[in-house]
């Protein structure tokens, strides 16, 4: 066997709970770099507190143990993590009214590369990635995520991440709400920022994202675990079979 | 792209900035407490005809008949001592058309606000007040010429009697309220400003007002009118020192708009936390007219003030574009007034507010449309954002109308500074600072946008210093 890169991302038997509820039950999962790893569950099985969990959402109380390029991140605040390089698109991006997607967007480059970037250079850099993903440069005046349809804040997600380029990134739910081709744009962009020392977790209902960016591995999540995990063709079964014919491993895990 | 709030000026705050003050050294003083020889000694002093000394009397007998408001933060109100308080100080013997011949240490003082500075860059006329009355005063050469008249207000019923005779009090009459009186009695300083037909004032001119000794009462008086087709933009500032005993701030705003003339007022209100600031401001629209009161208050410990428009004339239009900030024991109680008297007016009132830990913002409004003024439209927005547990907010808008062919809107919005929008910031790499001034500057944004773009700039670093909590 040949040795393997050090992880970019893992985490250590992972509890997340809200208000005394625990809904993610203890996930272990390693990203080595150059990997896409699919997670893939029913609604309502945790993936999204998962993601938001392992962000350092405040309403969440996470144990465990949750490492970045080598180095302990579990008890760091979301900016923190951020600024070592993760980063999580969220499935439903919260709007913020009076912040143009420019000027949020120069202030999140400046704290995550650690300082000020020239405008100039910033402009230059924005107004290529919005071309790649073949957005209207009118779209940098805009207020952040207000009235964006749901199409619009998908891309800007990417746009983000594009910009951002982080070590490791979660991706919630980034197809949803996508036409085809949007889909396929949006594929591009995470395939863009998907290099080889980059890590990517998709977290996914659905196949459909899989049919443009190739994930190597996949791991089926259900009642707050990962109950199997496979290669790509694990995708595929899930999408024939659908999920119910797994419940029987969920329950076991349960007990 | 330059809205992005920057983090260096942070550990800057009031106290340095603005809450210094000046050894109390002054030409002349008038004993504490308010009776009818102070009103008699601030008549005398500037040589007024008798019309006015008169004026004052009968007014002072208004102030004291009057009882206190049985509304509002009564509590607070209750708290002022009037019989503690210096009704009149002369700083200095001769007002300065430059700045070389203001006393040294008030030149300071404005130099020290950036006053001189801002003159110099983007201002049509600049008038400095400094306790009672203006200590510097200069508009530019061309804007004279023009016939445009621009005197602080003692100046203006020396020069300009008949004119300040006119119309002094006409739209708020000494009897309007029980400071609008106190204000009639003893004012002092302010600007008296009439623009011509057809002129147009196309770079602001900026009153500035500071007070400076400690249980000082300031009640400046301010006239604007803007003869038929003119155009102006005034602005005002203020600020104060920080002491532990309370000072009293009332002014009186009049403004006429005659047919199709412009006013925009606009007030960045930064007064130390100490200052009582009680202000009646009202406006008279004729036809085709427009008049636009912006109005920032961020400091004070209570303020209460709704800027009004009568809408007079037809088709005109009023606006009234207004941010509070009320930071921990502050209480903002602002709003706005819009009066349709006339047929086819319209009048728009939008309303911020942010209360932050046991600061309490109140918005009081009141439009009312006269029967028979149809196809008036009037919309009423009220924003409030809260950060803390503690902070308040309440609304109090009042809608009379009496017309059934008008268009009304209300909207009335809380939000609480949310975890989500923290949450979605932070992991972008803001810090929690960063990510809640980018929240709270994208709140105040839609006021933000009206101002001249150095004071944009400047209540932009007001806002993160009040957030910073330093303000003394």
């Amino acid at each position: 066997m040949s040795m393997k890169p050090e992880a970019v991302f893992s985490c250590r038997d992972v509890h997340i709970t809200i208000a005394d509820k625990e809904i993610v039950k203890g996930v272990s999962l390693t990203v080595r770099p150059g990997e896409i790893h699919a997670v893939m569950g029913p609604n309502g099985s945790g993936k999204s507190t998962l993601a938001n969990g392992l962000m350092g959402h405040p309403a969440y109380t996470v144990t465990g143990a949750i490492t970045l390029a080598g180095a302990d991140i579990t008890g760091l605040t979301p900016d923190e993590k951020a600024r070592k390089g993760m980063f999580l698109a969220f499935q439903y991006p919260v709007a913020v009214p009076g912040v143009t997607v420019a000027s949020f967007l120069r202030a999140a480059v400046s704290a995550v590369r650690g300082g000020e970037v020239p405008v100039r250079e910033f402009r230059k850099e924005l107004l290529a990635r919005m071309a790649d993903l073949e957005m209207d440069p009118a779209f940098a005046g805009r207020y952040l995520n207000d009235g964006f349809s749901g199409g619009e804040k998908k891309r800007l997600e990417i746009l983000q991440l594009l910009m951002l380029k982080p070590r490791f990134a979660l991706l919630d739910e980034t197809d949803s709400g996508l036409d085809i081709d949007a889909l396929k744009v949006v594929a591009e962009g995470i395939n863009t920022a998907a290099t080889d020392d980059v890590g990517m977790v998709l977290v996914t209902h659905y196949q459909r994202l899989l049919n443009y960016v190739h994930p190597h591995v996949v791991h089926v999540f259900m009642d707050g675990r990962i109950v199997r995990t496979g290669g790509p063709e694990l995708a595929l079964e899930l999408e024939e079979k659908g999920y119910d014919w797994l419940a029987p491993v969920a329950a076991a895990a349960g007990a | 792209m330059s809205t992005v709030p920057t983090v260096s000026d942070i550990g800057s705050d009031y106290s340095q900035r603005y809450g210094f003050h000046d050894p109390e050294d002054y030409f002349q003083r008038a004993p504490k407490g308010l009776s009818h020889e102070v009103v008699e000694m601030i008549s005398r002093l500037k040589h007024e005809p008798e019309w006015m000394r008169t004026l004052r009397h009968q007014a002072l007998d208004t102030f004291v008949a009057k009882p206190m408001p049985t509304w509002g933060d009564t509590e607070m109100l209750s708290q002022i001592n009037f019989a503690d308080i210096t009704y009149f100080l002369r700083a200095t013997e001769k007002q300065g058309e430059t700045w070389e011949q203001v006393p040294e240490n008030i030149k300071r003082t404005f130099d020290r606000l950036g006053i001189p500075e801002a003159e110099r860059k983007f201002l049509a006329g600049v008038s400095a007040q400094y306790e009672s009355e203006v200590v510097y005063h200069s508009v530019k050469e061309e804007l004279t010429k023009q016939g445009v008249i621009f005197l602080d207000m003692d100046s203006g019923l020396r020069e300009h009697e008949a004119l300040v005779k006119e119309y002094f009090g006409t739209v708020i009459p000494p009897d309007d309220n029980k400071f609008a009186a106190l204000n009639s009695a003893v004012w002092s300083g302010g600007s008296f400003i009439y623009v011509p037909k057809g002129v147009e004032v196309t770079i602001p001119l900026q009153a500035y007002f500071r007070i400076n000794a400690e249980r000082m009462g300031q009640f400046e008086r301010t006239l604007i009118i803007a003869d038929e087709g003119s155009k102006v933009h005034y602005i005002e500032g203020c600020t104060a020192p920080v002491y532990s005993s309370n000072s009293l701030h009332s002014a009186v705003v009049e403004l006429i708009a005659k047919r199709g003339a412009r006013i925009r007022y606009t007030t960045i209100q930064n007064w130390s936390n100490n200052i009582y600031n009680l202000v009646t401001k009202r406006a008279l629209a004729y036809e085709d007219a427009i008049v636009e009161w912006v109005d920032g208050n961020i400091g004070s410990k209570l303020t209460m003030k709704y800027p009004a428009i009568i809408l007079k004339g037809e088709r005109a239009h009023g606006e009234v574009l207004s941010i509070a900030f009320a930071g921990p024991g502050q209480h903002q109680d602002a709003g706005a007034k819009a009066i349709h008297l006339a047929p086819n007016t319209t009048s728009k009132i939008t309303s911020k507010s942010i209360s932050k830990d046991t600061g309490r913002a109140t918005y009081r409004g009141l439009v009312k449309i006269r029967k028979g003024a149809h196809g008036c439209k009037t919309s009423v927005q009220c924003d409030a954002l809260l950060i803390g547990s503690a902070a308040r907010t309440d609304t109090y808008p009042t809608m009379e109308i009496a017309e059934d062919k008008v268009r009304v809107e209300h909207e009335a919005r809380v939000s609480k500074l949310g975890d989500e929008q923290l949450f979605y910031l932070r992991s972008r790499g803001l810090s929690y600072d960063q990510a809640r001034l980018m929240i709270v500057n994208g709140f105040i944004e839609p006021f933000v946008k009206e101002l001249p773009m150095e004071y944009a700039v400047e209540l932009n670093r007001l806002i993160e210093l009040e957030l910073e909590g330093s303000v003394g």
